[in-house]
């Protein structure tokens, strides 16, 4: 498919005139099996970016891809400003941070000792206070001390997302930040993002949770092995469902074809169950007007009538449904 | 190459170095295994009548000493890539800037420091042990042999050396750290072939064999580092699956 849409807000760009990430074409197979194919986007810097998809669409292997882990096999990226190459792979990585799914820490060192590690590989001169920063950005200056053996899971996390702040990367890449995580726990993760967000930091976050997606970022892209689409969660609806009312009466109507039939407004219909109806129309602000004088006057009991709302878990399903059909034999 | 970034390794020592005084495991066997090897040289020096004027009396100890900075290193080097990957560390860590070359020099000094210091330690004692309570004898039979005491201090970090390398390459193509730990001492065998090529008379220990040896064991170190850089293959550590870029 190779999508490539900046929707939503104009892209930013650094003083330099570039962009956080420019993916064109982006293909990594693994000898016979494609993990993602021809994948295009752009993530502008500032901007939150929601990666998005089924188990085994891609979306850590683009990450690792991105993070100069792995080499693609064809197509063209920049990161951070650095057109992805073997030879720039240092460099990059010096400009990013990547937290995989599993922390990673180091359990028989203290959480200071493991920041103090992550500071040393980055070359950061006196880490010190970094690492202070880090911790109380995420809310760990008190333990600070305490073996991450002994830590839950969730501290852990947060762990993780310190040792990506240490190095003030420009762009970060979260992958599935609240994996595992208690709902306490994960939205703190979400507080943590959402604060980063305010600071400007450029964030690339896959996620199986679509409320969090929708909740944190500015634009997301769907994959599944090929690029679906990229929007923001608001356009994404929009393009993908049409305008609809959701109008609720006390019992069916007894001839609804005939009453909506009526309506000028009302371009289609359809029963979801015993007294409640979706009615397609093109301007929901004037249809409803109409659509409820006919109601009435047809002696309809209505118990609501409101426009319908579609969230972004509805154009995820949409989407990869739709892929789902097209791969049955 | 482009230049290495020294205080980077020096990073991965430190935390290297913390990381096993943290682990009893590691600090019981680098403790067990020097004086496991301490107790048949010891025995035979003590044990040998003074009448003794064999040379290979002497030599054979202080030979047998020389496996410990082979055995010692090669269950830590074994571990050290593969042991990461395994709890889940290595991919953070890959994600940074160092350079492969810096966190296999990092990996490989941090095994060598301790082998170093418990090798020359152990060596120290035993020949203090000697010249303290030994026969004068025997003493100065061990003291006699020029060549193997100089082969004690020069093979000691070649053979660690090799130990290593030979254990970081198990590690960075294994998929399990028990499996890299008993290919791992696989490093020994060579060596000890040598020693039993010396114990049975095929060679001789003089000061040319010593130094000739010496050579090329640092020649075969410092390749064998090399093949070991080029097996780093973070697609490979990351996905088991060997990179082909476009």
């Amino acid at each position: 498919m190779g999508a490539e849409v900046i929707a939503g807000r104009p892209a930013q760009e650094n003083a330099k005139g570039e962009l956080a990430l420019v993916v064109d074409q982006l293909t990594k197979r693994f000898g016979e099996r494609t993990a993602f194919s021809d994948v295009s986007f752009r993530v502008a810097y500032g901007e939150v970016f929601g990666f998005l998809g089924p188990n085994g669409a891609g979306k850590t292997t683009t990450v690792r891809t991105l993070g100069t882990l792995i080499a693609p096999t064809s197509g063209t990226a920049t990161v951070a400003g650095i057109p992805l190459s073997p030879e720039n792979d240092v460099e990059i990585r010096r400009r990013i941070s990547i937290m995989p799914e599993s922390p990673g820490l180091y359990l028989r060192l203290t959480v200071t000792e493991n920041l103090e590690y992550f500071a040393g590989l980055y070359g950061l001169d006196q880490p010190g206070p970094r690492i202070r920063d880090a911790l109380e950005a995420v809310n760990l200056g008190d333990r600070a001390g305490d073996l991450c053996g002994g830590l839950s899971k969730g501290l852990r996390q947060r762990v993780g997302l310190a040792r990506t702040l240490l190095s003030d990367p420009a762009v970060m890449f979260l992958d599935e930040p609240t994996s595992g995580l208690d709902p306490v726990a994960a939205r703190e993760v979400h507080n943590l993002i959402d604060g980063l967000r305010e600071k400007g930091v450029t964030i690339f976050l896959t996620t199986h949770r679509l409320e969090e997606a929708q909740k944190l970022c500015d634009r997301v892209a769907i994959l599944n092995t090929t690029l679906r689409t990229v929007g923001r969660p608001e356009d994404l609806r929009e393009q993908l469902f049409k305008t609809a009312l959701v109008v609720k009466t006390i019992a069916p109507l007894g001839d609804p074809d005939r009453l909506f039939g009526r309506i000028p407004a009302v371009e289609g219909w359809r029963s979801e169950s015993p007294g409640s109806y979706v009615l397609t129309v093109s301007d929901p602000t004037l249809a409803a007007p109409e659509v409820t004088r006919g109601l009435v006057g047809a002696g309809a009991d209505v118990l609501s009538i409101g426009e319908a709302q579609h969230s972004l878990e509805d154009v995820y399903l949409e989407l990869v449904d739709e892929d789902v059909e097209v791969r049955k034999p | 190459m482009k230049a290495l970034d020294v205080a980077r390794i020096r990073v991965v020592v430190r935390k290297e170095l913390r990381d096993y005084r943290r682990k009893r495991s590691v600090v019981v066997t680098m403790g067990v295994l020097p004086a496991i090897f301490l107790i048949q040289p010891t025995l035979t020096v003590f044990l040998a009548p003074a009448s003794t004027t064999s040379d290979r009396v002497f030599q054979v100890p202080l030979l047998f000493l020389l496996l410990i900075p082979v055995i010692m290193p090669s269950t830590l080097a074994a571990y050290s890539v593969v042991g990461e990957r395994e709890q889940g560390t290595l991919e953070p860590l890959l994600t940074t800037p160092i350079r492969r070359q810096e966190f296999i020099l990092g990996k490989a000094a941090a095994v060598m420091i301790p082998t170093l210091a418990l090798s020359y330690t152990v060596f120290g004692l035993f020949l203090a042990v000697v010249r303290l309570f030994a026969k004068p004898e025997i003493s100065s039979g061990v003291f006699r042999q020029g060549p193997m005491l100089l082969a004690l201090v020069l093979f000691t970090p070649l053979l660690a050396g090799w130990a290593i390398v030979v254990g970081m390459a198990v590690s960075v193509r294994a998929s399990e750290v028990r499996v890299a730990q008993q290919l791992g001492t696989l490093a020994s065998f060579p060596p000890l072939g040598a020693v039993v090529l010396v114990v049975v008379g095929t060679i001789h220990p003089t000061f040319t064999v010593a130094v000739a040896f010496a050579v090329g064991l640092f020649a075969l170190d410092v390749r064998a580092f090399h093949i070991v850089s080029q097996m780093f293959d973070r697609e490979r550590l990351v996905t088991g699956a060997k990179a082909v870029r476009s």
